[in-house]
């Protein structure tokens, strides 16, 4: 039984977060590095190129890497600050055990050997696919590969999935329907020129920071800028027009977008004739659309979405971004289909300064979906049903078809069969899924159910704390690799410092332990990520996400290679699609009708309230780094509600109050922060807190039928004023840190009288 | 030496709030973990406007002026330097006086620290730490000549400050008169989202 062995509170004061305040030394130590490292940021999936300064095996701050061609130098404070993290005095540096008295280092060798037993107990007792594995896509190429094929003939399940089905699964589905393969169709460079820029459901200033650069040098050029969100975010602020939807609606404006396009006749007719079908169907799908229907349903007026159509159908050229504000869906993917038509529609795509993409929000989030890290996918984006796509993987890896398992259950749906009993042991890495999987007390109940559960990480985290092995791995620069970028562009991850202690990168971890499960032909020579990274390069070729003709030395004398690049001689495809050549079998792209229909959980007379979630500019994802960074914490020590200043008043909230946020799983209370940022029907919670500061604690478990995404983005709830005596413990706790933090550092200045 | 064929110009529309040039600046080799850069919400309740504030560098700066031990000196080329250590009585005249409200006396040092224009960096051919990470270019380090090409706003060097009448090396990018400083969502909405 996987209870916390101790109280959560004792658990944070020994394992934190704790707050690394300063480099290596102090404020005061000889910042001159013995050498500085090329590498990239370990956070959001821009991957922008930094250098990192290392002395004594430690990194000791950053350097702006400015010949870097995506990012130039520009990072973001997470970026900027993301050395902290390492010579972290909650680092785990030796193994750990769950004891009655609390968690206790162990050697590595008995916790490797343990694993092992315990694997291979659960597997007997209950099958090979009670075993599942849960991973994530802040992992290199090679450790995402890895784990792909680690699960499938090292534990034998068939049960992997991974953090991603948290974040652009929905973007990926859409896309290899509509194109036929999933890549953003352009490099960021393509956003530079475009005529407008179509933002839906992106906080692209907090969540993608590098991209407000790209948008505002075109703006520079007279591009005009539409962003479609509940709330008018930093970048929104500025936009020629601001679409602020009812959370929950998205498809309902594309449909109503497509359907002006069409009445006015701002239809690329050649390129639909040529280079598509399915038009006919999608059209007869938002014929009653009318910009009165679309109104009523979305809550935004008529003149604002005829004026959104007339802007995007009448430009030349264009870009469209989405993210998870439109993802987050139990009809994600329809509402990116909804986009990818409005795009189709005008034949915008595969031209100079004609782009679309999703923003990928995960560092690896694209390569990390590529290469069989996903329950139902083998490496080069194949299909795990697919006969000849088995056939070819079987025969890379040296396997035969039997010894393959078939299509597994995506992450959610293994935490539900956790819960039900169905699956008994679990190996998590890289995933925090107490703090980022919807229903917080679901998973939290799942996880007490565990027979044997074994995390890999460089903290304890929340997650971790329901474990009975913990494994120390390695941080990002710990380690090489690849990752592939929101752009689709195949980066370096260098080797900065070594980890500390028994610490070891994940890769050795998991080939260490297929070893010893007797499966040591299929990753014995795995001794190194290059050579992991090759037999990749093999296992891609010829599938839609080839990497064949990609290799360390190309990458960084390319600064970075766009995938497919199938041969050595290749170059590699920044922008996809060209001439109107789709990745379908007969070349064309196909326009999928996106019927409307609402979100799972609407607004009605219990819960009158929509909520929201989303991500501040200061963490990234769970908070298992971030909330550990002493800077980032003192700019957002904790979460809040967002909440209009109508609304408030009807509650008799002000700036500060007590704000009790009930759904159908759960309540929280949080500190109220009034703006009139944000639709008067709608609040807004970021969730990078775990816990009772959980926003999670009131998703619910809703998923898209086709992607398996949750539907983060759209909860029923209702308010209610509380005392402030009820914040939260942990709240407090987070406040008197981050108070501490502020007066603890040389940066204050004296009180000035 | 900061070559006097750069400008450096703060455009606060673009501004997106996110600190890193308050985190990079406390990065420098020569003030460890003392940012010298104001990031400001405007008025959160009403919008998402932030607002940097970097050193202005005055042509007749008035920190100096003000300064009873002559401690703060502007060099050729144009660049408004920190207290000199030896001289800096930390009295705050400078604090208090400056228009902007850029100079900060530093516990424990008792010494005005500012920016200098990152001479670290600038003296070898690299921006401003602040200019360079910026994610958004609110904080923009160029030549002179380039900017007509970049930026459509106007950049601005004279102010009146009450009284005052300050000229200064940085510019500030004048905003777009059409962007709302300040929105609120339900005017957005039918019928004011009611």
């Amino acid at each position: 039984m996987a209870h916390t062995p101790q109280t959560l509170s004792a658990l944070r004061k020994q394992f934190g977060p704790h707050l690394n305040l300063a480099p290596p030394g102090g404020w005061t130590a000889d910042p001159e590095p013995d050498r500085v490292v090329n590498t990239h940021c370990c956070f959001c999936g821009q991957q922008c190129g930094i250098k990192l300064k290392v002395k004594d095996n430690k990194v000791i701050g950053f350097d702006p890497w400015e010949d870097f061609p995506f990012n130039q130098g520009k990072l973001c404070p997470k970026g900027v600050k993301r050395y902290l993290q390492g010579n972290h005095p909650d680092r785990l540096v030796s193994a750990m055990k769950r004891t009655e008295a609390g968690f206790v280092p162990m050697d590595l060798e008995e916790a490797m050997a343990r694993t092992t037993t315990e694997i291979q107990r659960v597997q007997a007792a209950h099958g090979k696919d009670s075993f599942a594995v849960l991973s994530g896509v802040s992992l290199t190429n090679e450790k995402s590969y890895l784990v792909g094929k680690f699960a499938r003939l090292g534990l034998q399940t068939k049960n992997l999935d991974y953090n991603g089905r948290l974040c652009m699964v929905s973007a990926g589905a859409g896309n290899k329907k509509a194109f036929g393969l999933d890549r953003a169709a352009n490099s960021w460079a393509d956003i530079e020129g475009a005529e407008v820029i179509w933002v839906a459901g992106s906080n692209v200033a907090e969540c993608s920071p590098i991209t407000t650069d790209y948008i505002w040098r075109a703006r520079d050029k007279g591009a005009k800028l539409i962003v479609v969100d509940p709330r008018i975010t930093p970048l929104a602020r500025t936009a020629d027009l601001v679409l602020p939807l009812k959370p929950g609606t998205d498809s309902a404006l594309t449909n109503g977008i497509l359907h002006l396009l069409h009445k006015w006749n701002l239809i690329d007719w050649d390129f639909v004739n040529a280079h598509t079908n399915g038009f006919e169907t999608a059209l007869e799908v938002v014929k009653d659309c009318t910009p009165e229907w679309t109104s009523a349903t979305t809550g935004i007026p008529v003149s604002a979405i005829e004026k959104a159509a007339r802007m995007w159908g009448e430009a030349k050229t264009s870009f469209l971004l989405h993210a998870r504000g439109i993802e987050h869906h139990s009809k994600g993917v329809e509402n990116v289909l909804g986009c990818i038509n409005m795009v189709l529609a005008t034949g915008r795509i595969g031209r100079p300064n004609c782009g679309y993409a999703t923003i990928t929000g995960q560092g690896n989030g694209q390569g990390g979906r590529e290469h069989g890290h996903k329950c139902d996918q083998l490496p080069g984006n194949r299909d795990i049903s697919n006969p000849e796509h088995r056939a070819y993987i079987c025969s890379v890896w040296g396997c035969t078809d039997e010894e393959l398992p078939g299509v597994g259950q995506s992450a959610q749906e293994i935490m539900n069969a956790i819960h039900a009993g169905e699956i008994k042991g679990l190996l998590c890495l890289c995933f925090n899924p107490l703090v980022s999987l919807p229903d917080t007390t679901f998973t939290r109940e799942a996880l007490e159910k565990l027979e044997f559960f074994v995390v890999l990480d460089f903290f304890l985290s929340e997650t971790a704390q329901h474990a009975d092995i913990v494994l120390p791995s390695a941080l990002h620069e710990e380690d090489e690799g690849t990752s592939t970028s929101a752009e689709g562009r195949v980066i370096k991850i260098n080797k900065a410092v070594d980890a500390p202690g028994d610490a070891r990168p994940d890769w050795q971890i998991l080939v260490n332990l297929a070893h010893r499960l007797g499966r040591g032909k299929f990753f014995d020579h795995f001794t190194s990520p290059e050579i992991i990274f090759n037999e990749l390069r093999v296992a891609s070729k010829g599938g839609t996400a080839d990497y064949a003709g990609i290799s360390y030395e190309k990458i960084e004398r390319q600064q970075g290679v766009f995938w497919p690049c199938p041969t050595e001689d290749h170059p590699g495809t920044p922008r996809l699609f060209e001439q109107g050549h789709f990745a379908h079998p007969d070349g064309k792209a196909k326009f999928i009708p996106t019927p409307w229909r609402p979100p799972m959980e609407v607004v009605d007379a219990d819960y009158p309230i929509w909520l929201t979630t989303g991500r501040v500019i200061f963490h990234y994802l769970s908070g298992t780094q971030t909330r550990r960074i002493g800077f980032l914490v003192e700019q957002c020590p904790h979460p809040y509600v967002e909440i209009h200043p109508r609304l408030a008043e009807r509650y008799g909230i002000t700036e500060g109050d007590a704000l009790e946020v009930t759904t159908r799983r759960g309540n929280l209370v949080l500190p109220a922060k009034v703006v009139t940022t944000i639709r008067p029907d709608t609040v807004f919670i970021p969730y990078h807190w775990p816990g009772k500061l959980s926003v999670n604690q009131l998703t619910a478990r809703h998923l898209d039928p086709v992607s398996k995404i949750p539907e983060f983005k759209v909860s029923a709830c209702r308010l209610r004023k509380v005392s402030k005596d009820q914040f939260p413990e942990e709240l407090l706790e987070l406040r008197r840190m981050a108070d501490q933090a502020s007066s603890n550092q040389p940066h204050l200045p004296e009180q000035v009288m | 030496m900061v070559g006097a064929e750069f400008g450096f110009y703060i455009d606060p529309q673009r501004c997106i709030g996110c600190r890193a040039c308050v985190a990079s600046c406390g990065e420098c080799g020569t003030h460890r973990g003392r940012p010298m850069i104001h990031l400001d919400e405007m008025d959160r309740f009403a919008s998402t406007q932030t607002g940097p504030t970097v050193c202005m560098h005055c042509e007749d700066p008035i920190c100096a002026q003000v300064c009873p031990a002559d401690a703060i000196k502007r060099s050729e080329d144009g660049v408004v330097h920190a207290a000199q250590k030896p001289r800096c009585i930390a009295c705050s005249n400078c604090e208090l006086s400056c228009p902007f409200g850029v100079p900060i006396i530093f516990r424990g040092l008792e010494q005005m620290l500012k920016c200098d224009l990152c001479y670290d960096r600038t003296s070898v051919g690299h921006r401003p730490m602040c200019a360079t990470v910026c994610p958004s270019q609110a904080l923009l380090f160029v030549r002179h000549e380039e900017l007509a090409g970049m930026r459509g706003n106007r950049p601005l060097r004279e102010f009146e400050i009450g009284a005052l009448r300050i000229t200064t090396r940085n510019a500030v990018m004048v905003p777009d008169p059409e962007i709302p400083l300040n929105l609120d969502a339900s005017l957005l909405c039918p019928e004011g989202g009611r």
